[in-house]
């Protein structure tokens, strides 16, 4: 009983980091630009994929399995950025005093366009991961399992989120970051130069989906071009769990909603899995409208 | 101007009874497969439009209530196996208009609560929602589960499907015509404003949602009696997500502007079918240009009539 139950735990976290991790892209798009950014579960989907073929050109060249996953963590951040970047750039940037669901629209259609690209270029079958580090077991007593592969991805994910803790609230960046999202047109008349605010927010956001796309890819090495349309739900669930626009509710909402699939995988029903983060979200957006951490602004005349 | 007078309801039966047999006669099958497709995409294009149009909300979860029309509805013809009856034209037409009524109860208990929430809140909500209708359906085993419903007896042709085209046109068109209506369109103008001239906004909102719902359960139902299989994927996220997109494409606000949606979101794959597998990659960038060259789509909130009646008057 006990055991299960801290598998589960272990094995929650495990997932939920992942979602933490793309939550905050999420969050920090919304934060800043009021939209829901559904392109970002393919960014995702497209780190998971310069991943899989960076480490299959660097896996004769760098024997180190240490250096190598790192070089291909980052090299896929790198290239989540580049493609976030020229998103940002093309399709967003011309809407920027466009009706927000003319932005939503765009978003869906740079989404689909980058899943169907997906499947043309890489092909629809699913493809394996490569396992960059061998799978060990740390600690293997009384059912209860351990790999090193959970400890990783909750590791790098922990690192990942201090460091954004740190450049969102003791930087120079980060303040006018948070200025931006308060309120983007008083920051621009106090001289925040908004546009490079937002290129800098979706590419940290961007750079943090190419993380956890190694990551997930790590954990769950089946990849395929429609593998972030899921992630991606449930990570921005995860977002409005936690309070959209708010970088600890992210993290917050990404791990409590690993936990709660976690559980109810092994207490109630497999099939389940994608229902209960949606039963989630409702309850949370009827109970309390702004998330767990949000702040509910009222609309004035 | 009055558009549609009771008594023309035969004459355009008749001619629509018509038209079915001189089209069944001389098109080709995979035409009029896409005619029909056309018109089940107008009918759910006009009725998200009741919503995201008219009422100014965003739901992104309409497959969901297609899907609750489409199952309810091949439950009673396929599954339940109550009587002969249900087997014919008349009694698909009824058990298609249950489907339709369970939708519209559908999207009353899911409005009910979601309402308060409003723009991106609301669009969540809704997706969530449609998802567990979705999953449900995955999860129920008397209707086939992730295997799908087969056997559904195909009777909705020509004639059912832009009857029910014609229906929901003149319906919606009165509907938005009547004080009602006018009370849905101030709550999308300004909710403040029609608040405080006395409109009960979260009534309007349910309304709207329940009756959108309703036709949206419809075109369900003539989906499933016209493909006769039916799975928990025809009603995925996607799906929904076509549907804005034919009521963006159209207009917002615009019933003609949601049926020429409806026609081009359905035609455009077909007719991109020679680039083969670059089809679906060329669709959304269609759409990410229309949204930057002209983002109040074809109409606006303007019906097509009212275009060239402008013209005549000045």
């Amino acid at each position: 009983m006990l055991q299960a139950f801290l598998q589960n735990i272990i094995n929650g976290l495990a997932q939920g980091s992942v979602y933490a991790l793309v939550a905050l892209g999420y969050t920090m798009v919304y934060g800043v630009l009021q939209f829901i950014n559904f392109a970002h579960s393919d960014i995702f989907m497209l780190g998971a994929f310069s991943g899989f073929y960076l480490a299959k050109w660097l896996t004769p060249i760098v024997p180190n399995p240490l250096i190598l996953l790192l070089a291909t963590i980052l090299g896929s951040m790198v290239f989540c950025v580049t493609v976030g970047l020229t998103i940002e750039r093309i399709a967003y940037r011309p809407l920027r005093s466009a009706p927000r669901i003319n932005v939503l629209i765009t978003a869906i259609g740079v989404s689909l366009f980058l899943e169907n690209l997906g499947q043309i270029i890489f092909g629809a079958d699913p493809q394996v991961f490569p396992a960059l580090i061998a799978t060990k077991s740390i600690l293997n007593t009384g059912g209860l399992v351990l790999n090193n592969i959970q400890v990783l991805v909750v590791l790098v994910s922990l690192v990942l989120m201090v460091v954004l803790h740190w450049i969102v609230h003791h930087t120079k960046l980060g303040t006018a970051m948070r200025a931006v999202s308060f309120d983007i047109e008083v920051a621009n008349l106090m001289g925040i130069p908004t546009d490079t605010i937002i290129i800098f927010t979706f590419t940290i956001g961007s750079a943090l989906a190419g993380a956890a796309a190694i990551l997930y890819g790590l954990s769950y090495p089946k990849i395929e071009p429609l593998l972030g349309t899921m992630i991606g739900l449930k990570a921005f669930v995860a977002a409005v769990f936690g309070g959209i626009g708010n970088i600890m509710g992210a993290a917050v909402g990404g791990i409590v909603l690993g936990l709660a699939e976690s559980f109810t995988v092994y207490y109630i029903s497999s099939s389940f899995r994608d229902a209960i983060a949606f039963g989630i979200l409702i309850l949370i957006l009827l109970f309390k409208p702004a998330g767990l951490f949000g702040t509910f602004r009222r609309e004035k005349v | 101007m009055k558009i549609f007078k009771k008594s023309m309801l035969p004459i355009v039966a008749l001619a629509l009874f018509g038209l079915n047999y001189l089209l069944e006669d001389n098109v080709d099958g995979y035409v009029l497969r896409v005619i029909i497709n056309c018109g089940i995409g107008m009918i759910l294009a006009m009725s998200l439009n009741l919503i995201n149009g008219c009422a100014g909300q965003f739901s992104l979860g309409h497959a969901g209530f297609m899907g609750v029309g489409a199952y309810v509805s091949a439950l009673i013809t396929t599954v339940l196996t109550l009587s002969p009856f249900f087997k014919t034209d008349l009694g698909v037409g009824c058990a298609i208009l249950t489907g339709g009524i369970a939708a519209a109860i559908a999207g009353y208990l899911v409005g009910l609560p979601s309402l308060r929430l409003r723009g991106d809140y609301l669009a969540i909500v809704t997706l969530g929602f449609g998802e567990i209708i979705r999953i449900c359906f995955l999860n129920f085993e008397q209707v086939g589960g992730a295997r799908g419903l087969p056997g559904i007896p195909r009777v909705a042709n020509f004639f059912w499907v832009y009857l029910w085209v014609v229906v929901t046109f003149v319906a919606l068109l009165r509907l938005l015509r009547s004080s009602y209506g006018r009370a849905i369109l101030s709550v999308r103008e300004n909710e403040i404003a029609a608040e405080s001239m006395g409109i009960n906004i979260a009534h309007y909102k349910i309304v709207a949602f329940a009756i959108s719902s309703f036709f949206a359960g419809i075109a369900g139902g003539l989906f499933a009696h016209f493909q006769s299989f039916i799975d928990p994927n025809s009603f995925v996220f996607n799906k929904s997500v076509e549907v804005v997109i034919m009521v963006v494409i159209g207009g917002m606000g615009s019933l003609s502007g949601a049926m020429l949606g409806g026609i081009i979101v359905t035609l455009l794959p077909e007719l991109l079918r020679a680039f083969d597998n670059y089809r679906m990659v060329i669709f959304p960038l269609i759409l990410i240009i229309l949204m930057l060259v002209r983002p109040r789509g074809i109409f606006g909130h303007k019906e097509i009539w009212e275009f060239f009646r402008k013209k005549a008057s000045s």
